[in-house]
């Protein structure tokens, strides 16, 4: 993947492949449509995926804080949007206007979770985080009362889809022809903010910011003696992690139209986390592409599954569930097997684990 | 003004001057109110015993352990508890105990990280094909990654990233520590060299006969204090410091 999309070394086949993939991703959602319209909303969730595994990325694979709650910021952007646009409040803000908020306000959550942890490192900063990211799902499951936020876990219901002008995203209409569902809808929408997600983090990985992180991450106290103002940094990898995760919350409440605190369990918070690991730390497309992966193929599973068991042996033997679990942990035991720094190794991490050996 | 302690004339030329420094480490007052003064050019080492608080002295310099009392003044202005990155974009660089090097970036990734502070990018090119001139060790190996380097060669890398960024001041703390003899031999050379060069440096080193051997002056630590303090020729020759330090008896 590397050697083919590099534009300097292999121009022309660089250039190639980046326009097939360009085409394959402008007729994705009408080739899935064609099979039902439920593989688009999994391509779409799946996409938010990928935005949340490239935000903890950027806390744990460049700047090497482990982050065991990274969900609550997702949580934070969705409560935000939901809140500002739906009929709980009556409030009804466009969706340009709340997402930055909500970027802002899991921005300042993400500075307000590393600000007590800089001193941390290791198993304790996961503890902390985990605590932290059980502690906003609390919070959101409870503040329905004396005052009621967050309406506890009955959740948020009627959140107002995506707008602009006339053009709701939720409505289906024909446009030139092709049937342009809601989730279609979307997924372009998601397509344009996973572009620029990438981009940000392919400029930051090669910024001074992210040559601190990688001195961060290798030894504090040198990257100190560096001259780099370690604090800073930490919180800023905080702060910028939780605020694309922020917006990917924003997303999902608006796709969702219905959103409570049962969505950010801790569960969920490992899975993206695995994502980030199983693809390979560090690297975008390594994390790109274990995001996809752990997305796919449990909804894959779910269809293949059942079935094929009706047809070997009559009846059901084993709940889709299991086998997605088994699998899971089977491929995980095999990745630290056979390629313990991911899928997609980052240069860097291949490197540390070599001279770790 | 001529210190009678230090034999050393005046502070007016003093890049690094500390006045009844007090640090404390872990509950325990390591740093028990100390003078002492490095002048511009000089190479001054501080020498001791394992825990008499050398290191706890170096680390209250560049801010990584609070001072508890007295004050750090550097190039005339106090910098008492001023954080290690801020020291750094004055000047003031440090190479902090056990090398700390990146284990996994490559030499020539390491150095450029020691010019993080600068943005003179053709001049740091430059700087760095110096550092190699220095240590031709190290251009032998420029993309090797500095964990694979031995002991030796990690403290070169440390000193050479370390003067990439352009230091007035060099803060070196046990540079021979862990290593094999004749390595030490050479790392006594390269600070030096490195002091040659014109920059300043305080050594904080266990083998006192190396470090008063390239020393201009000492200064002997003992249980958190100063106990004694001069020219490093006369200090080499003092009995005290023989029997004590050099492993020779009194009499």
């Amino acid at each position: 993947m590397h050697a083919l999309l590099d534009l300097k070394q292999n121009p022309r086949t660089a250039w190639i492949g980046l326009a097939l993939i360009g085409v394959a991703l402008v007729v994705l959602p009408f080739a899935l449509a064609a099979v039902g319209t439920a593989w688009v909303r999994i391509t779409n969730l799946a996409i938010l995926f990928v935005l949340l595994s490239l935000g903890l990325n950027i806390v744990v694979g460049f700047a090497g804080l482990l982050d065991l709650g990274y969900i609550a910021f997702y949580a934070v952007g969705a409560y935000t949007y939901a809140l500002l646009a739906s009929p709980h409040f009556n409030l009804h803000l466009p969706f340009w206007i709340v997402l930055p908020i909500g970027a802002a306000v899991a921005c300042f959550f993400g500075a307000l979770l590393g600000a007590p942890t800089l001193k941390l490192r290791g198993d304790y900063l996961a503890i902390v985080t985990l605590g932290f990211g059980e502690i906003v799902r609390i919070f959101m499951n409870n503040l329905s009362q004396p005052v009621n936020i967050t309406n506890g876990p009955q959740g948020i219901t009627l959140i107002d889809p995506f707008r602009i002008g006339s053009f709701s995203f939720a409505e289906r209409e024909t446009i030139a022809g092709l049937d342009f569902t809601g989730p279609v809808k979307y997924y372009y929408f998601l397509i344009v903010v996973l572009l620029a997600v990438i981009v940000i983090n392919l400029r930051l990985q090669n910024s001074r910011i992210g040559r601190a992180w990688e001195a961060i991450r290798e030894d504090e106290i040198a990257a100190r003696a560096m001259g780099i103002n370690t604090r800073n940094m930490k919180l800023l990898a905080f702060a910028m992690g939780a605020s694309f995760g922020g917006v990917s919350g924003g997303i999902f409440a608006a796709t969702q139209g219905f959103i409570s605190p049962e969505s950010f369990v801790l569960v969920e918070s490992i899975m993206v986390l695995s994502m980030v690991v199983l693809g390979g730390m560090g690297n975008i497309w390594g994390v790109i592409l274990g995001a996809v992966l752990l997305s796919f193929v449990p909804e894959v599973l779910r269809y293949t599954v059942a079935p094929a068991q009706q047809a070997l042996f009559g009846r059901l033997l084993i709940e889709p569930e299991v086998i997605r679990m088994l699998l899971f942990g089977l491929a995980l035991v095999l990745m630290m097997l056979f390629r313990p720094a991911g899928i997609l190794p980052s240069a860097l991490r291949k490197r540390e684990l070599e001279s770790r050996k | 003004m001529s210190d009678p302690v230090t034999g050393s004339s005046g502070s007016a030329s003093a890049l690094l001057e500390l006045s009844k420094l007090e640090v404390a480490y872990g509950g325990i007052q390591a740093v028990k109110g100390i003078d002492l003064h490095v002048d511009k050019g000089e190479l001054v080492c501080l020498i001791g015993a394992n825990g008499a608080g050398k290191t706890t002295t170096l680390k209250g310099i560049c801010g990584l352990q609070p001072v508890k009392r007295g004050t750090i003044r550097y190039d005339g202005k106090d910098i008492t508890g001023r954080p290690a990155f801020e020291l750094v974009r004055n000047g003031l660089a440090m190479v902090p105990e056990g090398r700390g090097v990146f284990g996994a970036l490559t030499i020539e990734e390491n150095l450029a990280m020691g010019a993080y502070v600068r943005d003179d990018r053709a001049a740091i090119a430059t700087d760095i094909e110096r550092i190699f001139h220095l240590f031709p060790r190290l251009k032998e190996r420029r993309r090797q990654t500095a964990g694979t380097l031995s002991g030796g060669e990690q403290q070169m890398l440390a000193m050479g990233r370390a003067l990439l960024s352009k230091p007035r001041l060099l803060l070196l703390d046990e540079p021979s520590m862990g290593l094999a003899p004749l390595m030490v031999q050479k790392v006594f050379e390269t600070v030096m060299t490195v002091s040659q060069e014109g920059v300043t440096i305080l050594l904080i080193e266990q083998n006192a006969k190396l470090a008063l051997e390239v020393s201009n002056r000492g200064y002997v630590m003992e249980s958190g204090a100063i106990t004694l303090a001069g020219d490093a020729k006369t200090l080499l020759h003092d009995p005290a410091v023989r029997a004590a330090y050099l492993g020779e008896s009194a009499a």
